[in-house]
C-alpha cells in the first residue's frame, strides 16, 4: 500500500517534470483518486477575477483534465477563503476600444462555459465567499454547486450596476436553472444571495456548514472541508450514485408550468418591461437588453440567445451609462481604503452626543461593528427615542433573518445611554450631533473636553457649520474633525469628513478607520462653509426655490428632476432635509457665498417655516404626509405662499429641458469649483460624494464623470445660456473654462 | 481531619509508587466522601417509564440509594438533584422525590440545571455545603425523563388566555376571542438547539467532528466499542450501581435497555441525523433520548466514619469551564481536563480510570485530538504545551453514555460511580471525570479512591 502510493506520487513527478508547460499563476490542480481538485488563486490580490490570464489558464488546465483517461470529475475551488470568484476583470473590459472586441471577449466566455456546461466529466463547483458575475456564470456552468453557508458567501449577478449583463451565457443559463422571474430578479436587481437561499432557489445543490477551529484555523479547515465534501459528490457524480435532477418543489413546479405556455410568458416580459421602464425612467439601457436578451434566448432558441447576448454585452460596454457606472465603481473602491495610514490608536469606546436621529443612526452602525458606544442626550425622552431607534433598526434585521435576535441582544448590548458623561474618560472618540447652533457646539466641546483623555478625538456631526469655527474654542484644535454623515445613516452610504488646517493625519486616519468600519464610503473634503456636499446642493436648491417661484408646481418639478436621474425628486427632497434645516443652509451659504448662491428667495422657505411646514418631519410641507399613506398630496396651503412670492418665468430659459439644466449645471459648476478650490482632493471623491450623498444621477457618474462623457464645452455653453438671463450664479467656474478650452482635458485620465 | 486508615493496600502499591501525590487529602479542609450512588435503569425514551413523571424516578433513585445504604432519612441535611428539560409541575423536582420518597418535610431540597452537567452540579453543590461547614450528609442526585416533554400553546395563544383570565366583562372576553386565530394553536416545542446560536447539538457535534477531521468509520467504530464494553460490564455484573425499580402496572425493570452491540457494516448504512446528506454523526454514533435518574450519598468522611459506613470514595478537585458555544460546543473536557489536573496537582499518568461523558462518538473523538494538539493548546487555551490524549485502555470501560443512555440531569452522578467503582473492581487510585454540556460549559472533577 505504501509503495504503491509512492509509486504513484513518483510518478506523478516525472509527468509533471516532461510536461514543459509554463508555470501557472493563477490556477493549479492536483488529482484525488480520480478527482481533480482545480484551485483558484490569482497572485497579489485579495479577490480572484476572470481575467485573461486566468482564463487561458483555466482553459488549458481543463483540457489536460478532459484529456486525462485517470480523471473522472473534478472539483473547482478557490484557495482564498472569502471569494470565490469576484466576477470578470473590468479593466480588461475597459481595455477593449470598440463593440466587436467586447462581443469578442463575451464569446470567448460563452465558449469556455459551454464547453464545461457539455462536460462529460461532471463538474462540482465549490464556492466559499463572493461568486458574483463571471464568477456566477462559471458555476451556473458546472453540472453542481456546493456552497460554504455563510455571510461571506455570496452569489450574484450585479453586472446591471455596471451598466452591462452577464455575458458569458449568464442571462442563458441562469433563467433554466432558478425560473425566469428570480432570474429577472437577480439579473435586474443585481442583489446578492446568501447560501441558503440560493440553496432554496436552486441556485446552489448542497450546503456546506462553516467549520469551527479544530488543528488548523477555522477557515482554512472550513475550505479544506468543503473540498473534501465536493470531492466526495464528485465521486458520486461520476459514478452515477447521485442524479442531476433536483425536486422541484410545488411552487416550482407550478411556475414553470406557467412559463411553458407562451402567453403567459409573454405577459411576464411585458410586465417586467414596464417596471424596468417606470424605474429607470430610460435613462439605463442594460435592464433591457437584459429582458432582451433572456427573452431571445427562451424564444429563439440557445444560439439566438448567445448571439443576442454578446452582441448587447459589446453595445453596452461602450455605452456612456456602464462607463459612468464603472467610474462609481473604482471611485467606491478608492474610497473604501483608508489613505491616511493605520491610526495611533483603535477607537474601542465610542460616545455619541445627542440621540436625535443622527446620533441614533450613528450609534446604530458602531454598536453592530463591534464598537462600546455610549449615547448621551440632555433629555430622558431625547434618549428613550434614540435607543428606541437604535433597538428598532437592528429588530427589523432580525425581521429580515438578517441577524438572530440573540445577535441582536448582545450587539445591542454595546450601547450604553446615559445622561451624564460617565465612562467618557475611556472615551477614544467623540461624535457630536447636537443641534446646528454653534454656541451648544461651543459649550458641548468645552464640556467634552473637561472629561476626555488627552488622545481622544472630537468629531463634529455637521450639515454647514465650519469645523474651524466649532474648533476655535478647543484646547486641542488638532483633535477636532468633522463627521457629516447622511441621514438615515443606515441606510446611506455616504460619510464626509471635513479636516480643517489644523486636523491632524492621525486624527483624520483615525475617524476614516471608525467610518470604514461603519461601512461607510468616504471622502475627505477641506473646511470651507457647506463643505463639498452641502455646498454643490445649495445652489441647486437655490434654483429649485427659482423654479417653484416661477409658477413650477412641486410635483412637476419632482418629475422633471427624477426623470434626469434624481433618485429623489428636488421638491420632495427640500421636504426629506427638513425645511427648517434647508432655511438655515440657504441663509448660512448665502452669507458666505454671496451673489453666486443667489436664485430663489429664502423668504419661501421661511414663510413655510413659520406656518410650521417643516418637511416630513411635521408632516407637511411641499407635501402632506400621513402615515400608511403612499401617494403623497401637494399641501395646498402652500399655493398661497407660493402665490405671494411668483417671480414672472422668463421665456427663453423655462422649457422642460432647460429646467433641467439649470439644476444640474449650477450643481456641477459648484462641484469644480470646490475641486478648483482644493476643498476636494481628487475628482473621484467629488463624484463619489455628488452621488451617494446628494443622489446625483448615477447613469451620468458625477459630475466630474458627466462633464469628460458629455464635454464641458456643452455645459459652459449652457451655463452662459442661462448666464444671460440670470446673471453670476451661472457664471462657468474657471477650472470648467480650462476644460471646455481644450477638449483634452479630463479630470479621470 | 487527618488520614485515618493509613496508605493503600498491595493492590493499589503498584499504581501508588508511581503517582505525583499520595493523596488529595489538603490540611484543614474536610476530606468528602461518596458512601454509595446508585442508579435506576436507564431506558430509552418512550419505553416502560413513559407513562411516569420526573419526580417518580427522582423518588426512585431515592428509595433504591435508602434501600442500599440504609441511612437514616432524619440524617440526611440537604437534597439536591440536577435536571435539564423542566416538568413544570414539579419544576422543583428535588423537593417533590424527597417528599414523595418519605424523607423527613424539615430536609430542604433544590434542584439545579447546567445542561448535561446538572448532577455534577448537584454533586459539587453537596461538596461545597459540606466543606463549608453548613451540612454534613447531603443527598445529590439527577433525573430526566425525555419520553414526556413539556410542550406548550404559542405565546399568541398564551397572551389570549391570559387575557381573558383578566377580561371583565363579556364584551371584552368576545373582543378578545375574536382575535383568536388558528395559527394560534401551533404548539411550541422544547428547542433541543442552542439558544444563542439555534443550532442543534447533533449538528455543532457534526460540524466539530469535521472540523478535527473525524472519519465516519471512526465515529462508528468508537461507538460500537462503547456499546460492546457496555454489554460486557453488564453481562459480568460489574454495574452494580443499577437499581431494580418496580414500574406502577409493569414489571421490575432491572437492567439498561439501550445497549445494542451491532457490527460496522450495520452501522455504516445509516444516513447522517444532522447535516444531510454528507454529514457523519447517525443515530448509531450518538448517545439516545434516555429516561432514568441517579442519587448519591454524600458525607463528611469523619461523619461517614462515625456512622459505620465504609465510603467508596473522596470527591476531589473539580472545574467548571465555559467556551464558545458554537464552534467549541461540546469541548468542554478539553479544557477542564488540565485545568482540573493542575489544580490537584496530577498529571495524565496519575489518572487510572477516565470517566467521560460520551455525548457524541465525533464529540469525543474531536476532544482526543484537541487535547493531543499543542497548535489547540497554544491558540485556544492559552497554554503552552497540549495536555495529551487519555489512554484508550484506561478510558470508559465499562461504557459510557453513548451505550448506557444519557438522561441529561443524571449522567454525572453515574460517570462519579462508574470511576468509583472502576478505580475499586480494578485497582486504581484516581479517577478523572469529565463532561460537556450545552451552552458550551465543562465540567471535570478528580475522584480518589477510599483505602481500601
Amino acid at each position: 500500500m505504501v509503495a504503491s502510493r509512492a509509486i504513484g506520487s513518483l510518478r506523478r513527478f516525472t509527468a509533471s517534470r516532461t510536461l514543459r508547460c509554463p508555470a501557472r499563476t493563477h490556477i493549479n490542480y492536483g488529482v484525488k483518486g480520480d478527482v481533480a481538485v482545480v484551485r483558484i488563486n490569482s497572485p497579489n490580490s485579495k479577490v480572484n477575477t476572470l481575467s485573461r490570464e486566468l482564463q487561458s489558464e483555466f482553459v488549458e488546465v481543463m483540457n489536460e483534465i478532459w484529456a486525462n483517461d485517470q480523471i473522472r470529475s473534478a472539483v473547482l475551488i478557490s484557495s482564498k477563503p472569502g471569494c470565490f470568484i469576484a466576477g470578470a476583470d473590468i479593466n480588461m473590459l475597459a481595455s477593449c476600444k470598440s463593440a466587436e472586441e467586447v462581443t469578442q471577449v463575451s464569446q470567448e466566455g460563452q465558449r469556455m462555459f459551454e464547453k464545461l456546461e457539455k462536460s462529460t466529466k461532471p463538474i462540482v463547483a465549490a464556492i466559499s465567499g463572493s461568486c458574483l458575475g463571471g464568477g456566477l456564470e462559471l458555476a451556473i456552468s458546472c453540472q453542481y454547486r456546493i456552497a460554504t453557508k455563510d455571510r461571506k458567501t455570496v452569489l450574484g449577478s450585479p453586472e446591471v450596476l455596471l451598466g452591462i449583463l452577464p455575458g458569458a451565457g449568464g442571462t442563458q443559463r441562469l433563467p433554466k436553472m432558478v425560473g425566469v422571474p428570480a432570474a429577472f430578479d437577480m439579473m435586474l436587481t443585481g442583489r446578492n444571495i446568501r447560501a441558503d437561499r440560493a440553496k432554496k432557489m436552486g441556485l446552489v445543490d448542497q450546503l456546506v456548514e462553516p467549520l469551527g477551529p479544530g488543528l488548523k484555523p477555522s477557515e482554512e479547515r472550513t475550505i479544506e472541508y468543503l473540498e473534501e465534501v465536493a470531492v466526495t459528490f464528485a465521486k458520486e457524480l461520476s459514478d452515477k450514485k447521485i442524479s442531476l435532477k433536483r425536486d422541484k418543489g410545488l411552487v416550482e413546479k407550478l411556475t414553470s408550468y406557467a412559463m411553458s405556455i407562451p402567453f403567459v410568458r409573454q405577459q411576464i416580459y411585458k410586465k417586467v418591461e414596464e417596471k424596468v421602464r417606470k424605474q429607470t425612467k430610460g435613462l439605463y439601457p442594460a435592464p433591457l437588453k437584459i429582458i432582451d436578451a433572456v427573452k431571445t434566448g427562451i424564444e429563439q432558441g440557445n444560439d439566438a440567445g448567445y448571439v443576442s447576448e454578446s452582441q448587447k454585452f459589446g453595445e453596452l460596454a461602450m455605452t456612456k451609462e456602464s462607463k459612468a457606472l464603472m467610474g462609481l465603481y473604482h471611485g467606491q473602491v478608492l474610497c473604501k481604503k483608508n489613505k491616511f495610514g493605520t491610526p495611533q490608536k483603535d477607537v474601542k469606546h465610542l460616545a455619541i452626543l445627542g440621540a436625535g436621529l443622527m446620533g441614533a443612526g450613528i450609534a446604530q452602525v458602531s454598536v453592530d461593528k463591534g464598537i462600546k458606544t455610549i449615547l448621551k442626550d440632555a433629555t430622558l425622552a431625547g434618549l428613550d427615542r434614540g435607543q428606541q431607534q437604535v433597538f428598532k433598526g437592528l429588530n427589523d434585521k432580525v425581521k429580515k433573518k438578517a441577524l438572530t435576535s440573540f445577535e441582536r441582544d448582545s450587539i445591542f448590548s454595546n450601547l450604553t445611554g446615559q445622561l451624564d458623561y460617565q465612562g467618557f474618560e475611556k472615551a477614544d472618540m467623540v461624535i457630536e450631533a447636537v443641534f446646528e447652533d454653534l454656541n451648544v457646539k461651543h459649550r458641548v466641546l468645552k464640556e467634552v473636553e473637561a472629561v476626555v483623555p488627552d488622545h481622544c478625538v472630537f468629531a463634529s456631526n455637521t450639515s454647514a457649520l465650519p469645523i474651524r469655527q466649532i474648533a476655535s474654542v478647543s484646547k486641542r484644535p488638532e483633535k477636532v474633525i468633522g463627521m457629516h454623515y447622511f441621514s438615515p445613516v443606515d441606510k446611506m452610504q455616504l460619510l464626509e469628513i471635513i479636516t480643517t488646517e489644523k486636523t491632524s493625519k492621525d486624527t483624520t486616519a483615525s475617524v476614516v478607520a471608525v467610518g470604514l468600519k461603519q461601512g461607510k464610503v468616504i471622502v475627505v473634503v477641506k473646511d470651507g462653509p457647506g463643505f463639498y456636499t452641502t455646498r454643490c446642493l445649495a445652489p441647486m436648491m437655490s434654483e429649485v426655490l427659482r423654479i417653484l417661484q416661477e409658477g413650477v408646481d412641486p410635483k412637476k418639478l419632482d418629475s422633471l428632476t427624477t426623470s434626469f436621474g434624481f433618485p429623489v425628486g428636488a421638491a420632495t427632497l427640500v421636504d426629506e432635509v427638513g425645511v427648517d434645516v434647508a432655511k438655515h443652509v440657504a441663509e448660512d451659504l448665502g452669507k458666505a457665498f454671496g451673489e453666486r448662491f443667489e436664485g430663489g428667495s429664502v423668504e419661501l422657505l421661511k414663510q413655510m417655516v413659520s406656518r410650521g411646514f417643516l418637511g416630513r418631519k411635521s408632516g407637511k410641507g411641499f407635501y402632506i404626509y400621513q402615515e400608511g399613506v403612499k401617494n403623497k398630496s401637494l399641501n395646498s396651503d402652500m399655493d398661497g405662499i407660493l402665490a405671494s412670492l411668483k417671480v414672472p418665468p422668463k421665456s427663453d430659459v423655462c422649457s422642460d429641458e432647460d429646467l433641467q439644466y439649470r439644476l444640474v449645471t449650477r450643481f456641477v459648476n459648484e462641484a469644480i469649483m470646490c475641486l478648483q478650490e482644493g476643498i476636494l482632493a481628487t475628482p473621484a471623491e467629488g463624484d463619489i460624494g455628488a452621488v451617494f450623498g446628494l443622489g446625483f444621477p448615477p447613469c451620468l457618474g458625477g459630475p466630474f464623470r458627466y462633464v469628460d462623457l458629455y464635454g464641458a464645452q456643452k455645459i459652459v455653453d449652457r451655463l452662459r445660456k442661462y448666464e444671460a438671463a440670470y446673471g453670476k450664479p451661472f457664471t462657468p467656474c474657471q477650472l470648467l473654462i480650462d476644460h471646455a478650452n481644450s477638449p483634452s482635458k479630463k479630470f479621470y485620465q | 481531619v487527618t488520614w485515618v486508615t493509613g496508605w493503600p493496600l498491595s493492590g493499589l502499591s503498584f499504581a501508588a509508587q508511581t503517582k505525583s501525590k499520595k493523596t488529595l487529602a489538603k490540611p484543614n479542609i474536610r476530606n468528602i466522601v461518596v458512601v454509595e450512588g446508585v442508579r435506576i435503569p436507564f431506558l430509552q425514551s418512550g419505553t416502560s417509564y413513559k407513562e411516569l413523571m420526573p419526580h417518580d424516578l427522582a423518588r426512585a433513585a431515592l428509595l433504591g440509594l435508602l434501600h442500599r445504604t440504609s441511612v437514616p432519612k432524619d440524617v440526611v441535611d440537604y437534597i439536591i438533584f440536577g435536571t435539564v428539560i423542566q416538568e413544570v409541575k414539579t419544576s422543583n423536582v428535588a423537593r417533590e422525590a424527597a417528599l414523595g420518597a418519605g424523607f423527613s418535610d424539615k430536609t430542604p431540597a433544590h434542584t439545579v440545571t447546567m445542561a448535561c452537567i446538572s448532577a455534577n452540579q448537584a454533586m459539587t453543590t453537596g461538596v461545597g455545603l459540606i466543606a463549608s461547614g453548613q451540612c454534613d450528609v447531603v443527598v445529590a442526585g439527577g433525573v430526566e425523563l425525555m419520553s414526556d416533554v413539556p410542550i406548550r400553546h404559542s405565546r399568541k395563544m398564551r397572551k389570549m388566555l391570559l387575557d381573558l383570565n383578566k377580561a371583565k366583562t363579556l364584551g371584552q372576553r368576545l373582543s378578545l376571542i375574536s382575535k383568536f386565530r388558528l395559527n394560534f394553536l401551533s404548539p411550541e416545542l422544547p428547542a433541543v438547539a442552542e439558544f444563542s446560536t439555534s443550532e442543534t447539538m447533533g449538528h455543532s457535534a457534526d460540524r466539530l467532528a469535521a472540523a478535527f477531521a473525524v472519519s465516519r468509520l471512526d465515529q462508528d467504530e468508537y461507538a460500537l466499542r462503547s456499546h460492546s464494553l457496555a454489554k460486557k460490564a453488564q453481562d459480568e455484573g460489574l454495574l452494580s450501581d443499577v437499581v431494580p425499580f418496580k414500574v406502577p402496572g409493569k414489571d421490575t425493570v432491572t437492567k439498561d435497555n439501550g445497549i445494542r452491540p451491532s457490527s460496522l457494516e450495520q452501522m455504516a448504512k445509516l444516513k447522517p441525523a444532522f447535516i444531510k446528506p454528507y454529514g457523519t454523526v447517525t443515530a448509531a454514533n450518538s448517545s439516545f433520548l434516555t429516561d432514568g435518574a441517579s442519587a448519591m450519598l454524600i458525607m463528611a468522611e469523619e461523619k461517614a466514619l462515625a456512622m459505620g459506613y465504609k465510603p467508596k470514595a473522596y470527591l476531589r478537585d473539580f472545574v467548571y469551564v465555559s467556551q464558545d458555544p458554537k464552534d467549541q460546543l461540546l469541548l468542554g473536557p478539553t479544557y477542564a481536563t488540565p485545568k482540573v489536573l493542575e489544580r490537584a496537582g496530577l498529571t495524565m499518568t496519575d489518572i487510572d480510570a477516565f470517566e467521560f461523558h460520551e455525548a457524541f462518538s465525533g464529540q469525543i473523538l474531536a476532544n482526543f485530538k484537541a487535547m493531543d494538539s499543542d497548535w489547540f493548546a497554544q491558540n485556544y487555551m492559552g497554554r503552552k504545551t497540549k495536555v495529551g490524549s487519555p489512554p484508550l485502555e484506561k478510558f470508559n470501560n465499562w461504557g459510557g453514555s453513548l451505550s448506557l443512555g444519557h438522561p441529561f440531569g443524571a449522567t454525572g452522578c453515574r460517570l462519579v460511580m462508574a470511576a468509583a467503582n472502576r478505580l475499586r473492581k480494578e485497582g486504581g487510585q484516581y479517577g478523572l471525570v469529565a463532561a460537556c454540556a450545552a451552552g458550551g460549559q465543562g465540567h471535570a472533577m478528580i475522584v480518589e479512591a477510599y483505602p481500601k
